[in-house]
Parts: C-alpha cells; sequence; structure tokens
C-alpha cells in the first residue's frame, strides 16, 4: 500500500518537473502577453541540446568526468538553446509583429523535427543513446536525508536537484512577478501595452527579455525529462511534446501563478499515472478507460477556465491583452 | 530593437503602417519569401549532408510530379498530393468563417477526429443493417454533430462568459484525441492495431473514381471552398461575421447579435470540420486512428492566416505546402543523410519566411534623414 503510493507520488514528482518548468516559463510570457504555442517544441529543443551537452561531455571527459561541469554544460546548453527558438519567436511576433499563434505553431513543427532530425544524427544506426553518467549526476538524491528520514526520505528526498531547483523557481517567478517593480511593469504590458509604453516602460525591450527567459526556463523541462526522467535516454519518440502541451494547458489551470504550478504540476502527474497505479491499490480500470482517465487534466483545465471566467474576478483572468501584437502608432 | 525612442533624437529606423499592397507587390513579396527559405534550406542541408541543394531540390518535384514511370503513376501520385491538399484545404475552410470572426478556433485538429470518429461508428454499428444511401446519409450527419459539438462548445462560453476561445479549442483538441484512443482500443479488442474498417463489405467506402477512392473528396473540397467563399463574401451571415470581427462594439450599435453570431458561425466551423472527418475516414484511409487528422489541424491554421479568409487562396497555399511536404519527404527517402523530420524543419523554414513575409506588405520602412526606403 505505501510502497504503491510512494512510488506513484515519486513518478508524479517527476512527471509534475517538466511540466513545471514548462509552465513557469509559459507563465512568464504569457504575463508579458504573449500567447507562445511553441512551447512544446522549445521544450523539445532544450532537452536535446541539455542532452547533447551531457553526453559529448561525457564521452570526451573520459576517466577525468566532472560531475558539476557536466550538469553546468548541460544545463547552460538546454537554456540557451531553448532561448535561441524563443528569440526566433520574438523577432517574429514582436519586431514583425506577425501573429503569435500561427507563429508559435510553427516553433513547434520546427522545434519537434529538428530535434529528433539532430537525435538522429547523433543516434547513427541505433534507436536509443544514453549518457549513462549524466543521468547518475543529474539523479544522486540528497545524501543524508534520503538514508536517515524515515517515509519523507523516500517521499521527498529522494529526487536530482533539478526537481526543487523546479520549485525554487517557481517560487522565484512568483516574487519577481508580484512584489518587484520589474514584474509590475511586466504585467501592466501584459494587460494593457498602450498604458505600459504611455507610462514610460520600453515594451519591447520587456518583451524580449521576458520571453527569451521564459523559453530558458521552459528549456530545462526538457533537459530535465531526458537527463532524468527518462534516466539519461534520447528516443525519437519521446513523451516531451505531450509534456508541453500538458504544461501550456497548466498554465491556465494556475491562472497564471507560478506558485499554484507546485501543486497543480503534481496534480496533473496524478492523474496523468493513475492508470498505473490505481490497479494496485484495488481499482480496476477497464483497458479501453486509460485514455479517458489521461485526458482528465485537459477537462479539469478547461473547468477552471470556465469557472474562472464564470467568477469574473479580475485577479484571476488571464492578461488581457494575451495574444494581441502591440504596435505603439496603432493606438 | 529599432523604434525604441530615446528622447531629442529621431530614431534611425521608422516602422509605420502601409495601405494594402497591390497584387503584384504581394506577389513578389512572397516569391522571395520563398526563395529566401530555399536558400536556408540549402544552407541546412548542405551542413547536414554535403550534398549539391540543387540536386536535392530537383528530388523536391518528384514528390509530385513524377514522369519516369508512364502516365498511370504520374496521375496517381499527383491524386496523392491533391488529397492531401484537399484534406488540409477543407480545415482551412472551416477556420476561415471563425478567423474572419477573429474567433481563434484552433482545436480544428479535434474537430477533425470527433467527426471521423462519428462517421466510424456508423460504419462499425450501422455497416451491415444500413442501406448505402441511408448509411452515407447518417454518416455524414454523424459527423457533422459530431464537429458542430467540439465548434459549439467553447462558442457558447466564449459568448455567455467571455472564456478564452484559443486554450477553450486547444484543450478541446486532446480530449478528442483522448477519446477516439479509447474508441480505437474498445474496437481493436485483442488485435495490436484496429486495421480498416468493414474490409468485407466495403460498407460506408466511398466508390472508386480514377482507380482511387478519395477521388470523391476532391469534388467535395472544391464546392466547400465555393460555398464558404459565397458565404462569406455575399451573404448577409458572412457580413454579420466581418462586423463582428471587425469591431464588435460597432456589431451591437447596428443590432448585430453577436452572441448568436459567434456560435452560429462555430457551429458551421465544426461542421465543416465533421466534414473533413468523414472524408478522411470514409474516403482516404476507411480506418480511424488518434492521427487521422495528421496534424493538419494546426497546419491548416497557418494555411487560414496567410490566406486572410480567402479560400482560392487557400487552396494556392495549401497546394503548395502539401507540395512542399511531399517533397521534402521523397528527399528524405532519397537520401541516406536526411529523414522525415528533416522534412518538416525544411517545411518549418518555409512557413517562417512566409510569415515574416507578411511584415513586409502590412508596414513600410523608413529611415533616418528622409531617405525613404521601401522594403
Amino acid at each position: 500500500m505505501f510502497s504503491t503510493i510512494a512510488a506513484w507520488f515519486s513518478r508524479t514528482v517527476m512527471f509534475g518537473t517538466v511540466m513545471m518548468y514548462g509552465c513557469v516559463g509559459e507563465t512568464i510570457t504569457e504575463r508579458s502577453g504573449n500567447l507562445n504555442l511553441g512551447i512544446p517544441g522549445i521544450m523539445c529543443i532544450g532537452g536535446f541540446a541539455g542532452f547533447a551537452g551531457g553526453y559529448f561531455y561525457e564521452r570526451a571527459a573520459g576517466d577525468s568526468y566532472n560531475g558539476l561541469i557536466c550538469v553546468l554544460l548541460a544545463v547552460v546548453s538546454s537554456f540557451i538553446a531553448a532561448m535561441l527558438v524563443g528569440l526566433i519567436y520574438c523577432f517574429f511576433t514582436i519586431t514583425l509583429r506577425a501573429n503569435q499563434n500561427v507563429t508559435g505553431l510553427t516553433i513547434t513543427i520546427f522545434g519537434v523535427g529538428l530535434s529528433k532530425f539532430l537525435g538522429t544524427l547523433v543516434m547513427g544506426e541505433q534507436t536509443t543513446i544514453v549518457a549513462s553518467r549524466a543521468h547518475d549526476t543529474f539523479s544522486t538524491r540528497i545524501p543524508w536525508l534520503y538514508e536517515n528520514v524515515p517515509y519523507l526520505g523516500e517521499l521527498v528526498f529522494s529526487y536530482g536537484f533539478l526537481v526543487y531547483l523546479a520549485i525554487f523557481v517557481c517560487v522565484g517567478a512568483s516574487l519577481f512577478l508580484f512584489r518587484t517593480k520589474t514584474g509590475l511593469n511586466l504585467r501592466a504590458i501584459g494587460e494593457n501595452p498602450a498604458t505600459a509604453d504611455a507610462a514610460g516602460i520600453n515594451i519591447t525591450r520587456y518583451k524580449y527579455l521576458s520571453i527569451c527567459i521564459g523559453t530558458g526556463i521552459s528549456g530545462l523541462g526538457g533537459l530535465y525529462y531526458v537527463l532524468d526522467y527518462n534516466r539519461g535516454m534520447w528516443v525519437t519518440e519521446n513523451g516531451i511534446e505531450a509534456l508541453g502541451w500538458l504544461a501550456v494547458a497548466l498554465v491556465i489551470f494556475t491562472t497564471w501563478r507560478p506558485m499554484n504550478a507546485i501543486w497543480g504540476a503534481i496534480l496533473f502527474g496524478f492523474l496523468s499515472w493513475a492508470y498505473q497505479f490505481l490497479p494496485n491499490l484495488g481499482v480496476t480500470i477497464p483497458n479501453y478507460a486509460i485514455n479517458l482517465v489521461q485526458a482528465l487534466p485537459y477537462v479539469v483545465t478547461i473547468f477552471v477556465l470556465v469557472i474562472v471566467s464564470l467568477r469574473k474576478k479580475r485577479e484571476n483572468q488571464a492578461p488581457q491583452s494575451l495574444g494581441l501584437p502591440y504596435f505603439r502608432e496603432e493606438r | 530593437m529599432s523604434n525604441s525612442t530615446r528622447i531629442g533624437r529621431e530614431p534611425l529606423i521608422r516602422i509605420s503602417k502601409k495601405d494594402v499592397a497591390p497584387w503584384w507587390q504581394k506577389a513578389v513579396v512572397r516569391v522571395v519569401a520563398l526563395i529566401a527559405a530555399l536558400v536556408i534550406d540549402a544552407i541546412f542541408i548542405y551542413l547536414f549532408t554535403k550534398m549539391n541543394p540543387l540536386d536535392v531540390f530537383s528530388t523536391m518535384f518528384k514528390g509530385t510530379f513524377v514522369f519516369d514511370y508512364g502516365t498511370t503513376f504520374f496521375i496517381n501520385k499527383l491524386l496523392r498530393t491533391l488529397r492531401d491538399m484537399a484534406t488540409l484545404l477543407c480545415i482551412a475552410i472551416a477556420l476561415a468563417p471563425a478567423f474572419k470572426m477573429k474567433f481563434w478556433n484552433i482545436g480544428a485538429e479535434g474537430q477533425v477526429l470527433m467527426g471521423g470518429l462519428a462517421t466510424a461508428c456508423v460504419m462499425q454499428y450501422f455497416g451491415d443493417s444500413l442501406h448505402t444511401p441511408a448509411l452515407f446519409m447518417l454518416m455524414l450527419t454523424a459527423s457533422i454533430v459530431a464537429g458542430a459539438v467540439w465548434g459549439f462548445l467553447p462558442a457558447f462560453f466564449n459568448a455567455k462568459w467571455k472564456t478564452n476561445e484559443t486554450l477553450f479549442t486547444l484543450m478541446m483538441n486532446y480530449i478528442a484525441i483522448d477519446a477516439v484512443a479509447c474508441m480505437t482500443n474498445i474496437w481493436r479488442g485483442d488485435k495490436s492495431a484496429m486495421g480498416t474498417i468493414n474490409q468485407a463489405t466495403q460498407a460506408g467506402w466511398f466508390p472508386n473514381i480514377f482507380n482511387q477512392r478519395f477521388t470523391l473528396n476532391l469534388f467535395i473540397v472544391a464546392a466547400l471552398m465555393i460555398i464558404v467563399f459565397v458565404y462569406l463574401r455575399y451573404s448577409k451571415q458572412g457580413y454579420e461575421i466581418s462586423v463582428v470581427g471587425e469591431s464588435e462594439n460597432t456589431a451591437k450599435y447596428a443590432g448585430i447579435n453577436v452572441k448568436k453570431v459567434v456560435i452560429r458561425t462555430m457551429i458551421i466551423s465544426g461542421a465543416i470540420c465533421g466534414i473533413c472527418g468523414f472524408m478522411t475516414v470514409a474516403g482516404k484511409d476507411q480506418a480511424i486512428s488518434t492521427a487521422t487528422a495528421g496534424g493538419y489541424g494546426f497546419t491548416a491554421i497557418i494555411v487560414a492566416w496567410m490566406a486572410k479568409f480567402n479560400t482560392f487562396y487557400m487552396a494556392i497555399i495549401s497546394f503548395l505546402i502539401v507540395f512542399l511536404e511531399h517533397g521534402a519527404s521523397e528527399i528524405a527517402n532519397t537520401y541516406g543523410g536526411l529523414n522525415d523530420y528533416a522534412a518538416s524543419v525544411i517545411t518549418a523554414v518555409i512557413l517562417f519566411c512566409l510569415i515574416g513575409s507578411e511584415f513586409f506588405l502590412n508596414y513600410s520602412i523608413k529611415l533616418r534623414k528622409g531617405s525613404k526606403k521601401e522594403a
């Protein structure tokens, strides 16, 4: 009983962490008024770049392998690669004022395709490649606490450092958005860019920076997926894209608040994996219903979306100018 | 970024809105964008394969036009491109009314799948008991209803409580995908895959015309293209749609019932998507899977948006995209260093260039010191 729930919970946390990164990154982006539907593609790119960083370092270093350098290389390459793709999105939607939905969807086609293509180049004839030492480093548990705290050690202290970093990022993003002046400015742009512009806020700089940093954070979700969740394996048919869409849903579910992403991601993970663990607890699900259970996160998200719009509380709504381009001369 | 103003100095580059560009200018900009895309793709191909990009591009043509194996082969190959084009075009046509209303229906993928699922249900359960005309009528009705319901839900909540339609329709896609997965799991039973529906009786299959079952699809889509064009341009309802799209307040003052228009238009949009699902299942695949819509529900968004709600432009653009897609997978099959994923990168680059080219049609760039440069 305990072992089943513990296994379910730890799977949930790991699954949720991927979404958490994606969600926080997308929240920062959407708070600036840009709906970035390219997140799934960007997470794929971040995942592949991070994997490549770890994998090639591991091979090049040989015996002089150093965990810290590996982590640094993987994280930095993942973050930068995702950010570069985010930069393409920025250039199109902000500078060229292209439609955000259209650009975002193209980014997803591009990102998913490019990561898989580069993956096949690295793999050659194989169907999988493993960065095993990078995986070991990324999944190192918290040493003392994991062994010595009963129950909680297994539940809370058994994950790689990126899980704790994700929670830290959620808290940090929340503080940034709601407790700093820069965050206030950013939210003002998302609500009404013309007013923010009149107040002297540089819209273009804010949007570029927030979207680039946001996509960089999302990219780390892909990195976590490959190097920890997926045991350091790169396979062509990975689940990053699906998780990316779940992350976009999660942003709505959290009503654009990064703090909610912590428990929201865990709830989504719990629902997504319910079909695997419920049978062990005596609840049998017929084979065909598995898919219906898997649709639950999306159904729940729609409910949240409807209820939020029903209650008309200003602070829970989507940023008012979400999805709309801003052109100063059009006022 | 270019147009950030510092006090006391005129910015180096100023961007301003332009009048509607004449048709030749539109054509020139698009062609330049395509050439730019092909150059970028050529660099991409050369970097990874060291092959001559010109050879690779000439292979691209063979995805649609093959002259080496006789007329039948040529026609079949061409028809196959037209088939995929018809699917893509049909979804884009379905999106046109919604987009013209500035209602971001990005749930076409799900609406198509639901239409397909309804068709498959009818084929499964009534294939043996109904006569052919009745069976087809039931399939068509079921698919229209299923698609329309999937379009109605987000429209209803949007009209009533301003629920964000982009996010709502996006979520509906994944529910539809899971619904299809669920039904195929039931139908396949112990088998590993579901396979073709009514393999023995061929009940509910489109008739064979020109040696292909999907030929009927082409005619249906051509008819839809004309109907929707006329509907948007010359009907009262089409006019209402464009007023609501331009300004909801204007529509209200003019006495247009905005909620009714939103819901009605989305029902139409979803219904056409449903028809697309019907054609895909009955005419093209004779099977259903989560890949029935094949991502075209998303690509069609790009098509519909680039064509600016003109269904004839949509035909041109969807032909172009399918041509490129088939060409890219032809490249992937012919050359060792490239694969299907490279094909999607090549397509994405072309889409990027086309999207970016819009800027030069809508805005003009002016340099400082009075020197004027038209883009």
